[in-house]
């Protein structure tokens, strides 16, 4: 009796063993693909307060105003690519998604994205190079309400007390820099880490002194390279820098370390919760006269994947006109200290937000990084950071290191 | 239930008196032998799905041209080997696997020696000794993404606190993470932090193992301390030694975690490896065949070891 009710028994347990292995296999798959578009599906990367809840209480509005429900999901900013791919490989993408604008032409190279057109979304009026952002062979994939860029901040304190006005060329720069160091405190503080990130705070040198990402080895982008060389080894720049995020450049301009940062008004409000420190900002240094600073554009857009279901794609459009709407751009903008990008807002936004007008100048003639090289942009940016690393680290000179960078 | 518990005497029965009549109850379809390869399905579908299925996506993703577009339109065109000729043929390729070797040798040799120091220091058993061999376990615990964002400040190069601290001896600042010569050394220091756990367990588990016998039996012959260690411990520790170094080398050649927080590969790429070429191809520049072929070298060298592993522990088993 004993031993048949033992192998019962381990039948009965190998059976419960292999039984989740079918039960998964037969679940999943298989999307909704209901023709109801009351409801829609929103994907983004403001997984934090204050931008978390300032976003869906935009969002909210706009589905209000709209009349349909719109279940959020967001992501943290790393992963969104990634989520992205995943969900258009099983066919779930959300109905409107948010992207980091330099992704844009990426995801709409794959055939991911609705033109805007399609459902006649008006793109008038937005700033050419936000549009060149969301642009991909001729088409616009997605609009933004708000975007960023670069600039210079200046401790208010210490520069009034060794009596140096804010730099405006890079002649300036780097005898403003090199007065204000002193202890352990720098001059300036940029971030050249080996990421997007250093290349991102590189452009604003590269590209007002008139230098391309078509051609990274061009005396433009040199000179450039030399200033922020010349800023670290004269010591005026920590060379800690070639391992700071922005978050990190932040930290010391807040700590005093630093007397002046290159880096964009997403910081504010964290410069904003120490009474303490009086900041100033100004538009990036240029090298010649007759130069225009011009900094990189940042920023999310907002897409419309093609999910197959016409109806919530238009209802989809409808959103993304209501989000980058003037009045959303203008109180997104103020309560997220980013600048509306509709040139024509410029000037009521930089009254009811003065702490903005070199950003919002700044803008103007900011650039998106996808506008000349669309989905090459990565690579480029790749040889920008390992060219900066290269020339800091003493391990080529300026002269060759754009060069040496681009064998990969 | 009933036909159950009639089953073994009939399979007995038929033994004697072989019955043809009664035999498919023998055949390989027996109940039993059903039973069994139940129990061995949900491994082998485990191994399938979670080691094969992986493994043969890769080999096949490294002869594809596989992008971003692959996601939505699910075409990845045949390259061949053209992927591996881009790995192989990039200037990145020969400092990375140097790196490679040398993060994970110094690695592994620094664990152990350190690992097996503490190990033989804690099998004296004195007051404290588990409390503090349970701290010690502390890195492992940690998230490896925590801890190398904790050490990124501690090696800062300026207001780190291992400079300040260098700097009351009047050593002056190394630029730990930021000089592309020292930069690999200092990701090295802190992945044999965070292998020392792994190694002082592993190694202390295998010292309790030795009888004490051997040692007392050894102290009338004279062996006592450094001959003790090199004619008892050491021999009889040999097994755990083996599993130790090269479950140490299969995890220390695939390290990323560490080496994205503190460098991201940096400075100038001194602290690119195989793994971290493979993770930036594949989720950074999107060049998922790239990657593929990356992590297949990887896996290739893995392999080696995993190899020499078992051979090493058959040759044990035999001896």
């Amino acid at each position: 009796m004993k031993t048949p009710t033992k192998t019962r028994l381990t039948k009965i347990l190998a059976l419960a063993a292999v039984a989740p292995f079918v039960l998964t296999a037969c679940g999943g798959g298989g999307g909704s693909s209901s023709g109801d578009a009351t409801s829609l599906t929103l994907m983004d990367y403001y997984n934090n307060d204050p931008d978390k809840g300032l976003i869906q209480t935009a969002i909210d509005k706009c589905a209000a105003d709209i009349g349909v429900t719109i279940t959020r999901e967001v992501v943290p900013g790393k992963d969104l690519i990634q989520k992205v791919l995943q969900k258009s490989s099983s066919k779930t993408l959300p109905d409107i998604l948010m992207l980091d604008n330099p992704d844009v032409q990426e995801i709409a190279s794959t055939g991911g994205l609705a033109p805007l057109s399609d459902f006649n979304v008006d793109t008038s009026g937005f700033a050419q190079g936000m549009l060149d952002a969301g642009t991909y062979e001729g088409e616009v994939y997605g609009l933004a309400p708000t975007a960023n860029t670069l600039g210079l901040f200046y401790n208010k304190k210490l520069l009034s007390d060794a009596g140096l006005t804010p730099p405006t060329t890079w002649d300036e720069l780097k005898t403003t820099a090199a007065a204000l160091t002193k202890g352990d405190q720098y001059g300036l503080a940029f971030s050249a880490i080996a990421t997007y990130e250093g290349a991102w705070q590189f452009l604003p040198f590269m590209w007002t002194n008139g230098g391309s990402e078509t051609t990274l080895d061009s005396p433009e982008n040199k000179e450039a390279l030399q200033l922020w060389k010349d800023l670290v080894s004269s010591g005026s720049v920590s060379k800690g820098a070639i391992n700071w995020g922005q978050g990190d450049v932040k930290d010391q301009f807040m700590a005093g370390k630093a007397a002046m940062m290159i880096n964009g008004p997403w910081q504010i409000p964290a410069l904003n919760d120490d009474s303490a420190l009086e900041w100033g900002s100004v538009q990036v240094p240029i090298n010649k006269t007759g130069q225009t600073p011009t900094a990189p554009l940042g920023g999310e857009v907002w897409t419309i994947p093609q999910t197959g279901n016409k109806d919530k794609q238009a209802k989809a459009a409808e959103f993304i006109s209501c989000f980058t709407s003037d009045d959303n751009q203008v109180n997104l903008g103020s309560e997220r200290y980013t600048v509306p990008t509709k040139p024509e807002l410029a000037k009521a936004y930089v009254e009811k937000m003065p702490d903005m007008e070199s950003f919002t100048e700044q803008i103007a003639n900011a650039r998106s990084r996808t506008g000349n090289l669309g989905a090459e942009w990565p690579k480029a940016a790749t040889e920008i950071y390992t060219a900066i690393q290269l020339a800091l680290t003493d391990k080529a000179t300026v002269d060759e290191a754009f060069a040496q960078a681009a064998k990969g | 239930m009933t036909s159950l518990s009639t089953d073994a005497p009939v399979t007995r029965a038929s033994k004697k008196i072989d019955t043809p009549t009664l035999r498919p109850r023998q055949s390989f379809w027996a109940r039993e032998n059903i039973a069994k390869i139940m129990f061995v399905v949900p491994a082998g579908l485990y191994m399938a799905l979670f080691f094969g299925y992986p493994v043969i996506k890769n080999l096949v993703m490294s002869l594809q041209d596989y992008t971003t577009k692959t996601f939505f339109t699910g075409e990845a065109p045949w390259v061949g080997l053209q992927n591996y000729a881009t790995v192989i043929s990039s200037n990145l390729f020969a400092p990375a696997l140097l790196n490679t070797a040398l993060f994970t040798i110094i690695s592994i040799v620094g664990q152990f020696a350190i690992g097996l120091a503490l190990a033989c220091f804690f099998n004296r058993n004195f007051p404290l000794s588990r409390f503090l061999r349970a701290m010690l376990l502390l890195p492992w615990l940690l998230p490896l993404i925590v801890a190398s964002a904790t050490w990124r400040s501690i090696l800062d190069q300026d207001s780190g606190i291992l400079n300040q601290f260098l700097g009351t001896f009047g050593i002056p600042a190394i630029p730990w993470l930021t000089s592309p010569d020292v930069a690999l050394i200092a990701v090295i220091l802190v992945n044999i932090w965070v292998g020392i756990p792994f190694n002082v367990t592993l190694l202390y588990g295998g010292l309790q193992d030795i009888p004490s016998e051997l040692y007392e039996a050894g102290q009338l012959d004279g062996a006592t301390g450094w001959k003790a260690f090199r004619h008892i411990t050491w021999p009889n520790l040999r097994p755990v030694v083996s599993v130790v170094l090269i479950l140490g080398v299969v995890y220390t050649i695939k390290v990323l975690d560490i080496i994205l927080g503190l460098t991201n590969g940096g400075p100038a790429n001194a602290t690119q490896t195989i793994a971290v070429r493979s993770y930036q191809e594949s989720f950074v520049n999107f060049e998922f065949g790239v990657g593929a072929a990356f992590s297949n070298i990887l896996i290739v060298i893995s392999l080696v070891f995993a190899v020499i592993y078992l051979r090493a522990n058959r040759r044990a088993v035999d001896e």
